[in-house]
């Protein structure tokens, strides 16, 4: 299988803190990744190098064949990301959010998929309401839907069920593994890590800007029988 | 092509949905300063042979069209990055080059929609007249854009509102206040006349006013000149901080 994202040897320094060690993992096209992994074990960093946000010291990152700096945009193009934190433009409601992200990757009519995409994240209700009045959960969607928006064949979510509640967050997941049935492949990173196990094919566990284990979930329960991913999580973390 | 004009519309769109506060309120300004000199001075002063509202209206125009342009690219841009949503443009395929085309352009859009506003606003307090119109055209559009490209260096390069009203307040506001928007630079001491001619705003207003009057302090194409070699080169520069990412991808 090709790979949908290649990390090699990717190093970055911020002042003192090595937050990214030389990682190099690669992804398949098709899989649901898991990114795991305690605070500051440089999963956003690596997602931030990935997206191009962050640009590394040394090493490189390829997104279906093309490196995140010098192709950035076909490999842009390729790229869905969720952002950690959540961010919105005061100024927009739903809709315009939306169309105005679809334009900035050279869409112009793309409101047949974003009315799609609305449904699918129960946000069609709210497609007209300005950014700033939507709750925590909604904003937390829309971010979501603005990285669905030029349906991109990898899409990266960067904790993308803090706080949204229980209902909203299975109907997320649904929509999620429908992309992931049609081939997208995702990159996931959640302190959730039932939701992990239960979605992912594969894990990396990182820890001080280093991968300590990569493995498939079903290796990683395997080695530890009986145990479930958070404890498997835990041992590995403490040693 | 089309992400480019899509965030060039973004921007248009931000300053328009809140054309209150960004388009009326600086015209309103505009034309208080035209109300409180031109009542005290109109009639006791005459600038190269021109009543004195008359050639304070244009001054305003152009105050107004480089302070607004700067404060649009400025605000969007330092707004966006303490919010976060900076995001949101970083992540798409958009190069640095459209980037900065987009901004300037929106920039330069606000700062003639005031200018527009401001000659609206104050054109029935004096007999005014127009002898050049491409050289009002030529130095109020290459004004909004060096402003515009300006401000994307202030927001750019700030990481705190304060920080961009010191930039705002210590910098482009001496300039433009101290730019001859309010008399002739012949009427200040020869030691301040020098000054001014190292006030690259000072060549804009003077120009622009060329254009209403036909007369100026220097001559037009010498102003052109000044004012084409200061945006060529705070545009290369403003182009290499988005090329790096200067404090915008780390």
């Amino acid at each position: 299988m090709s790979a949908a994202v290649a990390i090699d040897g990717v190093a970055k320094r911020f002042g003192t803190l090595q937050a990214l060690a030389g990682v190099s993992l690669e992804i398949a096209a098709g899989e649901f990744f898991a990114l795991l992994g305690p605070n500051g074990a440089g999963k956003t960093t690596l997602i931030s190098t990935l997206a191009g946000l962050v640009r590394p010291d040394a090493g490189s990152i390829r997104v279906l064949g093309y490196d995140v700096i010098r192709d950035f945009r076909e490999a842009r193009r390729r790229l869905g990301v969720v952002p950690q934190e959540l961010v919105f433009d005061p100024f927009f409601n739903v809709r315009e959010t939306l169309r105005i992200q679809s334009g900035y990757f050279g869409i112009r009519k793309n409101d047949d998929w974003i009315d799609e995409i609305l449904h699918h994240l129960d946000l069609t209700s709210k497609a007209e309401v300005n950014m700033r009045r939507l709750s925590g959960g909604m904003k937390r969607r829309v971010l979501v839907a603005q990285a669905l928006v030029h349906k991109p064949p990898v899409i990266v979510l960067d904790e993308p069920t803090a706080g949204v509640d229980v209902e909203l967050r299975q109907g997320l997941w649904q929509f999620i593994r429908r992309l992931n049935g049609e081939g997208h492949t995702i990159i996931l990173t959640t302190h959730y890590l039932e939701e992990a196990e239960a979605l992912c094919n594969r894990i990396a566990l990182m820890k001080q800007g280093k991968v300590l284990a990569l493995d498939t979930t079903a290796n990683l329960l395997a080695a530890h029988p009986g145990a479930s991913l958070e404890e498997v999580f835990m041992r590995m973390v403490q040693q | 092509m089309i992400g480019f004009l899509t965030l060039f519309y973004k921007e248009f769109l931000r300053f328009w949905k809140v054309a209150f506060q960004t388009v009326a309120a600086p015209v309103l300004t505009a034309l208080l300063y035209l109300l409180i000199f031109g009542h005290v001075l109109d009639g006791q002063v005459r600038v190269h042979g021109i009543e004195y509202t008359a050639f304070l209206i244009p001054g305003l125009v152009m105050m107004q069209v480089l302070q607004n342009a700067f404060a649009n690219s400025s605000s969007s841009l330092i707004q966006a990055k303490i919010t976060g949503s900076i995001v949101f443009v970083l992540l798409p395929p958009i190069s640095y080059s459209a980037f900065f085309l987009a901004y300037i352009l929106a920039a330069t859009l606000r700062g003639l929609m005031v200018g527009v506003g401001v000659l609206l606003a104050t054109i029935w307090f004096a007999d005014l007249q127009v002898v050049a119109p491409l050289w009002i055209l030529v130095f109020s559009v290459l004004g909004g854009a060096l402003f515009g490209a300006a401000g994307m260096i202030a927001g750019i390069w700030s990481e705190k509102f304060d920080q961009l009203a010191a930039f705002q307040n210590f910098l482009i506001m001496p300039l433009t206040m101290l730019s001859g928007v309010f008399y002739s630079i012949h009427s200040l001491p020869a030691f301040w006349q020098q000054v001014s001619h190292y006030n690259p705003v000072f060549y804009m207003i003077d120009g622009f006013r060329y254009g209403f009057f036909g007369v100026s302090d220097v001559a037009p194409q010498t102003g052109l000149g000044v004012v084409v070699i200061c945006f060529a080169a705070v545009s290369a520069l403003t182009l290499e901080l988005l090329r790096r990412g200067w404090k915008l991808r780390g």
